[in-house]
Parts: structure tokens; C-alpha cells; sequence
């Protein structure tokens, strides 16, 4: 694991967004299960837990823009073009799937959540070819 | 690409650490230098060139 001043603060931020993730994806599911919400409002809380996801993702391109280590950016670098290549395709392919009716429909958030698995097949790639799993 | 990094770290009796802190870069980077797995930079090149005190095709030799 390289450690690094940059790789330190992008993991406080990543660790307070995923715990403000937490408090707001559970609150909305509060608030719509007993159907506290409705209305315009309900559009803005359903929004909510989708907005510490963004920051993740803010997180990593601040994290490549602070990283002073060229060798340990690049190893990043290559991580989320494999994660955006990865969750690309399996999007594109389950897209297909499901127009021809062969398999169910799937919320698209699963399409963030099939790129931050992407970063870690990122980093075995790394690991198998450059014998550094980085990040 | 080919270098003479470790030859010349070798010479001052310098670890991949030592030489990672005096150009401020991770211990893995200079490994992946070392082993070719890795080209520095032009800034990185001429920062090791400096510190060893010599040119950049010095220490990366073209074939």
C-alpha cells in the first residue's frame, strides 16, 4: 500500500463521504418507506445518497490532481480507465441483454458500483503487469 | 527503457529508499524505474541527472 500525503487525505475524504452516504441513503429509505415524502421534495431526497457517490468520484480526480508521485498517479490513472472500461462495457452488454427481454431490469446505479469494482480489477491489472497493485 | 540507476545508487551505497527521499518520490517508483517498468518524466530525469551529477543520457543510455 503506497502512502503517500495525497493517498492520506483522499482517504479521509473518501471515508467521511461513505459514512455521509450511509446516514443519508438510510435516512431516504426512512423517509420513503413510511411515506413521509412526497412531492417535489421526494425528487430531492431520492437524489440525496447519490450525491456523496459523486464526491467519491470527486475525491479520486482531486486525488489525481494533488498526487505529486508521477509513478503513483499514473498507477491510478490506468486503475480508472479499467474501471470506466469495465463498467462501460458490462453496461453496454447488460443494456443489450435486457432490450431483448433475456434478463431483468437493473437499477442503474449499479453502474457506479460496477466501476469502483472496475478500480479494483484496475489494480490487479497493475499488480499482474507492473507488479505494483498501487492504490 | 535501460538505465543505470541501480549501478549508480549501488556506487553511493544508497537503498531505493534513500534515493526516493533525496528526489521525493515513493520507494516504488524508483523500483519500477530501476527495473524499466516504468519511463520518469522529463522534470523526474533531469531531477535524477542533477542529483547524481550527470547528464539525463547518462543515466538513460539510448540502445
Amino acid at each position: 500500500m503506497l502512502r503517500t500525503p495525497a493517498w492520506k487525505h483522499y482517504n479521509w475524504r473518501v471515508l467521511w463521504l461513505s459514512l455521509l452516504y450511509v446516514l443519508l441513503l438510510l435516512s431516504a429509505v426512512y423517509g420513503f418507506r413510511h411515506r413521509l415524502i412526497s412531492g417535489p421534495l421526494a425528487y430531492a431526497v431520492a437524489i440525496l445518497p447519490a450525491l456523496p457517490i459523486i464526491g467519491i468520484i470527486g475525491a479520486i480526480g482531486r486525488y489525481l490532481v494533488e498526487e505529486q508521485d508521477e509513478y503513483v498517479r499514473m498507477l491510478m490513472v490506468r486503475q480508472t480507465l479499467w474501471a470506466s472500461g469495465f463498467s462501460l462495457s458490462a453496461a453496454t452488454i447488460w443494456g443489450f441483454l435486457e432490450s431483448f427481454g433475456l434478463i431483468g431490469r437493473v437499477d442503474g446505479y449499479y453502474v457506479v458500483i460496477a466501476w469502483f469494482f472496475g478500480l479494483g480489477v484496475g489494480g490487479l491489472v497493475n499488480r499482474f503487469t507492473l507488479g505494483d497493485g498501487g492504490c | 527503457m535501460r538505465n543505470r540507476l541501480k549501478v549508480l545508487r549501488a556506487e553511493r551505497d544508497w537503498s531505493q529508499g534513500d534515493l526516493a527521499e533525496r528526489i521525493e518520490v515513493s520507494r516504488q517508483s524508483v523500483n519500477a524505474i530501476e527495473t524499466g517498468k516504468y519511463d520518469p518524466s522529463l522534470p523526474l530525469a533531469f531531477r535524477i541527472a542533477k542529483l547524481f551529477g550527470l547528464t539525463v543520457e547518462d543515466i538513460f543510455p539510448q540502445d
